[in-house]
């Protein structure tokens, strides 16, 4: 019986086993080995650090980095506030099929792909977009304007594309919350706030901290976003990946990049943990 | 404002209605609650006592009526400015607080000083047997303990009034006895007026001073639990509140006061029963048993029966028994000190009552 339980064992294991190893652990030694290649001379590499080093002592390196990660935290605390009232409504107020519905119009946007949404925000965005036009019509500018290329633009669209994933742990977390405890929190004197502030945040917060790394972590791996809304002012890491591996065809120094981009966002996660003072096992169970 | 009726009680109902839809969840309940009372509003699930809670501790609305505090109407306020706090049925401690943190949040939510605040829970803590609890986890406490802090957690903020909504109904049934008489020490000790919900008529007749039977959004009596128990004034009430026996006849008529059951046996009460189809219920203590029919001889009611179950249960215990005439086989009190408690299944045995230990209700 012994030998055939762990075959079936073995058979259940094998894809996830095969699915980690092929298509995740595989590449990432493979970049891990290409990052610590040095190129001395035409087809000769040597190990070495020398790429790594290269981030640190080229200022526009790792300037972009810090930009990269600032607005995406940034970017994860709007996503944040403004995810917080709809999970709150969704996962407490809505009954039912509207619940459904609420959720199920979440994530509707997401059957189109993520390239065709951020053309759609260009199309409303640009200088000879729907809402420029708007404005011009209600007399409010007097000539066109420009809304794409800028920060903003580039927050607007990532925060729209981070929104679903972080109502999604929330209204879970929410929900989990007893109805009772929060009248409790009323009954008992609590404002409004103080309910808000004592009982459901603290309750929500492994939802908080799920929500966040993984909008946080898609928005800094995140490429079409920034540079098709940002344009050449996007400056965003990955598309110094992008152009080391493909305009400058310096593979080592691209992969050297992927390993940082990897390293230092997960640094930042493992900060963020510490000060809201969770644990990534908490948080995963509710995520 | 009717000064003379806010100095003497705490609470107030008058002509309190609830609909939800269609659905008459609290049809014109009127009560007054006396200070220093432990009230209990006693009724099946569904028969509205829950909703009559959550309005006076002000999470509905009652549709109609006025629900006054001290005498000071609680009509629109919120259930945050109440001078009233509540014992949920799941308790709902706060899980991400600590026990000393949830004792003391509702002085944090008044504004007191947090030095003093933590001062007063921990004194609370003290005052209902819990020393040296306050940092420990919610979620590392018995039944028990839960209850005690809910309680407490209520009892810091001196409230008029505390709500407890079938606070029991979690625990099992050897610490839910021990907690009755827990909680009826605590009411009395903090001499604060408590307002008790439950659907065990046993907490409402240990506790109460005073118990309401509720039945379909609607009062059937409003009494102390010797009156409700002896004295109930509603067929259901005589159901509801202790073991009965219950059998439906017809009244003889001409002035008598014979009834006869559906089942062919003639049983004789003490009023006039008027010719119409009446409801009779005896209690089981009231049934006395006998081996011999001479020492019943004095008993209007007289029968004679074979025992089709014995239900011990030590002090509790009663006989089951099949009786000619009877419906349903009568159940009476077996006391284990008599002569009879070794009675076995199948023995032939003598009961009887008196007129008055039946109640007659017109169907």
């Amino acid at each position: 019986m012994k030998p055939a339980r762990n075959l079936t064992l073995f058979l259940l294991l094998a894809p996830a086993v095969i699915w980690l190893g092929l298509l995740i652990i595989l590449p990432h030694v493979e970049i891990l080995v290409l990052s610590l290649s040095e190129r001395v001379g035409p087809r000769v590499y040597k190990f070495g650090f020398g790429n790594y080093l290269e981030f640190f002592t080229e200022p526009l390196y790792w300037r972009t980095f810090a930009r990269t990660a600032i607005m995406s935290i940034l970017v994860t605390v709007i996503t944040l506030v403004l995810a917080f009232p709809i999970a709150l409504y969704i996962a407490r107020v809505a009954q039912g099929r509207l619940k459904a519905m609420l959720l199920l119009l979440c994530l509707l946007p997401f059957w189109v792909s993520e390239l065709v949404r951020t053309l759609g925000w260009m199309m409303l965005l640009r200088e000879t977009g729907l809402i420029s036009y708007l404005l011009q019509m209600t007399g409010l500018v007097g000539q066109p304007v420009e809304m794409l290329y800028n920060d903003g633009a580039v927050i607007l669209g990532l925060v729209y594309g981070g929104l679903l994933f972080m109502i999604v742990p929330l209204a879970n977390a929410l929900e989990s919350l007893e109805p009772s405890v929060v009248e409790a929190g009323y009954d008992l004197g609590g404002s409004r706030w103080t309910v808000l502030r004592r009982i459901v945040i603290p309750h929500a917060t492994p939802g908080i901290v799920a929500g966040s790394i993984i909008v946080f972590m898609l928005t800094v791996g995140n490429f079409a976003t920034p540079v098709l809304l940002g344009g050449k002012n996007g400056l965003w890491f990955t598309e110094q990946i992008y152009a080391q591996f493909i305009t400058r065809f310096n593979w080592p120094q691209g992969a050297a990049f992927g390993m940082l981009l990897l390293v230092l966002s997960s640094a930042i996660v493992w900060a963020g943990l510490r000060l809201s003072g969770q644990s990534l096992g908490t948080t995963l169970r509710q995520a | 404002m009717r000064a003379a009726m806010a100095s003497s009680s705490d609470l107030d109902l008058v002509a309190v209605t609830k609909r939800f839809g269609p659905h008459l969840a609290v049809n014109d309940v009127s009560f007054s609650v006396t200070r220093g009372d432990f009230f209990s509003i006693l009724g099946p699930s569904g028969c509205g006592k829950t909703t009559l809670m959550r309005m006076i501790a002000g999470f509905e609305d009652p549709t109609s009526g006025d629900i006054r505090i001290r005498g000071k109407s609680m009509v629109g306020v919120p259930a945050n400015r109440r001078p009233v706090n509540m014992v949920f049925q799941s308790l709902a401690l706060f899980p991400m607080m600590s026990v000393g943190e949830n004792v003391a949040y509702g002085l944090n939510c008044r504004g007191v000083a947090r030095a003093e605040a933590e001062q007063r829970a921990t004194r609370m803590l003290e005052r209902v047997g819990l020393k040296g609890f306050a940092e420990r986890r919610v979620t590392a406490l018995s039944g028990g303990q839960r209850q005690r802090v809910a309680i407490a957690r209520c009892l810091v903020l001196e409230p008029t009034l505390v709500l407890l909504d079938e606070p029991l109904g979690a625990l099992d049934l050897k610490l839910r006895e021990h907690m009755k008489i827990e909680l009826k020490q605590l009411q009395s000790t903090f001499n604060t007026t408590f307002a008790y919900i439950t659907h065990d008529q046993s907490e409402a007749l240990v506790m109460s001073d005073r118990i309401a039977v509720m039945n379909q959004g609607r009062f059937e009596q409003v009494g102390s639990p010797r009156e409700l128990y002896h004295n109930p004034a509603t067929p259901f009430v005589a159901s509801f509140v202790g073991e009965t026996n219950r059998w439906s006849g017809e009244g003889g008529g001409a002035g008598g006061t014979d009834i006869r059951l559906a089942a062919g046996a003639t049983v004789h009460s003490t009023g006039i029963v008027p010719a119409k189809s009446v409801l009779c219920f005896v209690r089981p203590e009231a049934v006395a048993l006998s081996a011999n029919a001479e020492s019943l001889a004095s008993l209007p009611n007289r029968f004679e029966g074979r025992v089709s179950a014995v239900l011990f249960d030590g002090a509790n215990s009663s006989l089951l028994i099949d009786t000619q005439g009877f419906d349903q086989p009568i159940r009476a009190v077996l006391p284990q000190a008599g002569p009879l408690a070794g009675i076995e299944v199948g023995a032939s045995i003598h009961l009887g009552w008196t007129a008055d230990a039946m109640k007659v209700f017109p169907a």
